[in-house]
């Protein structure tokens, strides 16, 4: 008997339901009102059932705005329309609203370029001016402290093999000759392996290299760096970039300086997650024997 | 350790796209209250919108070319239109109804009404061997009375270069008039005497395309196919400023309210054979219009921009291209708390 009263009181007998009239609301969640922020833009959430019995979530952007308007202006919001226009139905798809913002995109600053600047810049010249640019060791990746050359570190990692570009290795070499008297060839330093330079690092650094695929859009060189340093010391690696939207091409290579380390770097980050997608690590080119 | 590749301070806006024209656009004119919005292009004909929403209200039939200008009285009852027909129009601007037809033996190119709209500045293009003019005709309060004689009517030294604009200088005592033999000249109203031209040191360096006058009159703007913008006072046209860009320069304004200078032009030649994966890249510059610096980029049209026009308010401002769309942007507030 206190069943038969609590079916009573509770309204919703689910078999007197009606299927048609879909009166399902207790289900949803609650409507959500995002007030008016700083432009007036005021957002209402809404959850409903469609014709199919799905649920779907209705946004309503609105923005409110106040406006002052002369008389004239305010007699000339009930015009007629003519020409053309005179026929109403005709005009109003003519105009419409984006349906993406559209960004008054600011030009950066000399010196605000992050990391990606000094990864696949010329370090040479911002060797140059010290005090201009976002100094980033590609070491132990401390900003503004030092440059690669001068990392407290830099007697873990072989520095001959810095991500250099072809370019820029061959200009270092007029470079020691012209005031920077304190700069030394990588290959020249203390500690340095070596080795025949030129070709020999080359080879060497396709042999060893991982390509690492599945990178999200906005990773980089220095990330990338980070990753992989636990399983041994970089000789470079690199992301590649579209030029023209800045992001990355979700592909990258890591070259190691012994292949061991490379070997157990894809062993480990193939199917890692990282940054909301799995890796794909794998050798740059088929595996020498 | 995340690599931010993108600035985080971003004026954003939802453009209103409003596709009336079936042509390139020519140019833009808001009316003084900022209410309403005119475009002209090469279809023939001039639209009218609202300039909040960028709802159409009407369109101007009767030409029978390209519309290359247009300007709007004060009060905004009445509109000229310079057309490739070799017409300019006066129409009602509410019912779209043709006052009065100027005929000429050549495209009519530039209009500008002068304070008080009294007089009107119309510029014809050189055709066969008419040479290119400048002609200022009065403007009847009552459209019976308008007659069709000029006024005045001025010509450049080599009448086979277009005159791109002719504007009215301050209190209309002067006329100043910019085009493709790259000179601008101060005109003497009243005696139809040239008062001052630019010399090739300062002036630009290819065919001036666009003017666009102060809110005040003290100065003006000119853009030009030399990939510059330059700025001039009006009385003296001494150089004030210069503005660069890498792309052909086709259309100009300033900011009613901040000290802001907008550019739109082309594609740098060099660059029209790079495939571009992102459509609608032309964009809108934006420069500081004292440090000469530039500020950032509205991009989204889908061809070169031919018109840009503030709104008198200066919270809003409209973009019109070769691709036919004509785009309103209304800053958020951001915009207004831009800095260097």
């Amino acid at each position: 008997m206190a069943i038969d009263s609590m079916q009573k009181t509770n309204k919703l007998r689910w078999g007197e339901i009606d299927e048609e009239e879909g009166d399902f609301d207790f289900l949803l969640p609650p409507k959500q009102m995002i007030g008016p922020d700083q432009n007036g833009v005021k957002k209402v959430i809404e959850y409903k059932f469609n014709d199919e019995g799905k649920k779907v979530k209705i946004t309503t952007t609105t923005r409110v705005q106040k406006r002052a308007l002369t008389k004239q202006a305010v007699e000339r919001r009930s015009w007629n329309k003519f020409g053309d226009a005179a026929n109403e139905e005709a005009g109003s798809y003519l105009t419409m609203r984006s349906t993406e913002d559209i960004i008054l995109e600011r030009i950066r600053a000399l010196g605000s370029n992050a990391e990606q600047s000094t990864v696949s810049g010329d370090s040479m010249s911002q060797l140059g001016k010290p005090g201009a640019v976002l100094m980033v060791c590609r070491l132990c990746h401390k900003k503004g402290d030092h440059w690669t050359s001068k990392c407290p570190q830099k007697d873990l990692l072989s520095l001959m093999d810095e991500p250099l570009t072809a370019e820029t290795s061959t200009t270092s070499i007029a470079g020691t000759g012209t005031g920077k008297a304190a700069y030394v060839l990588p290959s020249m330093r203390d500690g340095a392996d070596r080795k025949a330079a030129g070709s020999d690092m080359r080879s060497r650094n396709d042999e060893n290299s991982v390509r690492v695929t599945n990178l999200s859009e906005d990773t980089r060189g220095p990330d990338l760096m980070e990753l992989f340093r636990p399983f041994g010391a970089v000789n470079r690696c690199h992301v590649a970039i579209d030029q023209k939207t800045s992001m990355s091409r979700g592909f990258g290579f890591v070259s190691f300086v012994s292949r061991e380390d490379a070997q157990r770097a894809i062993n480990t980050l193939n199917g890692y997650g990282y940054d909301n997608l799995i890796l794909r690590a794998e050798w740059a080119t088929p595996k020498p024997n | 350790m995340r690599s931010c590749s993108h600035q985080t301070l971003e004026t954003r806006m939802r453009p209103i796209l409003m596709k009336g024209h079936e042509r390139p656009l020519t140019f833009l004119r808001y009316n003084r209250d900022g209410d309403l919005l005119f475009s002209c292009a090469k279809d023939h004909t001039p639209t009218l919108w609202l300039a909040h929403n960028g709802e159409r209200l009407g369109t101007y039939r009767g030409h029978n070319g390209a519309v290359w200008c247009c300007d709007v009285s004060r009060d905004s009852s009445r509109l000229v239109t310079g057309s490739a027909d070799q017409t300019a129009k006066l129409w009602d601007v509410k019912s779209g109804k043709q006052l009065f037809t100027f005929n000429f033996g050549s495209s009519a190119r530039s209009v500008d009404f002068a304070v008080g709209d009294h007089l009107a500045v119309i510029t014809t293009d050189n055709f066969m061997d008419r040479m290119a003019a400048i002609h200022v005709k009065r403007i009847a309060e009552d459209p019976e009375d308008q007659v069709s004689d000029s006024v005045l009517v001025l010509q450049c030294p080599d009448g086979k270069k277009r005159i791109n604009r002719a504007v009215w200088g301050p209190l209309n005592q002067t006329i100043v008039s910019a085009g493709e033999d790259t000179v601008i000249r101060i005109w003497d109203t009243e005696t139809g005497k040239l008062l001052n031209e630019t010399n090739e040191e300062v002036g630009h360096k290819k065919a001036i395309t666009s003017l666009c006058k102060a809110a005040d009159d003290s100065h003006f703007l000119t853009g030009s196919h030399d990939k510059t913008a330059k700025l001039w006072d009006m009385r003296t046209l001494t150089l004030i400023k210069t503005y660069t860009t890498g792309v052909p320069v086709n259309a100009v304004a300033m900011s009613p309210l901040l000290n802001h200078v907008v550019l739109g032009g082309g594609q740098d030649a060099s660059a029209v054979t790079t495939t571009d994966h992102r459509a609608g890249k032309f964009e809108a510059k934006f420069y500081d219009k004292i440090l000469q610096e530039e500020i950032g980029g509205v991009k989204g049209h889908f061809g070169p921009i031919n018109a840009l026009a503030f709104n008198p308010d200066g919270k809003s401002f409209s973009s019109g291209g070769e691709d036919g769309y004509v785009r309103l942007h209304h800053f958020d507030s951001d915009y207004f708390n831009i800095k260097i």
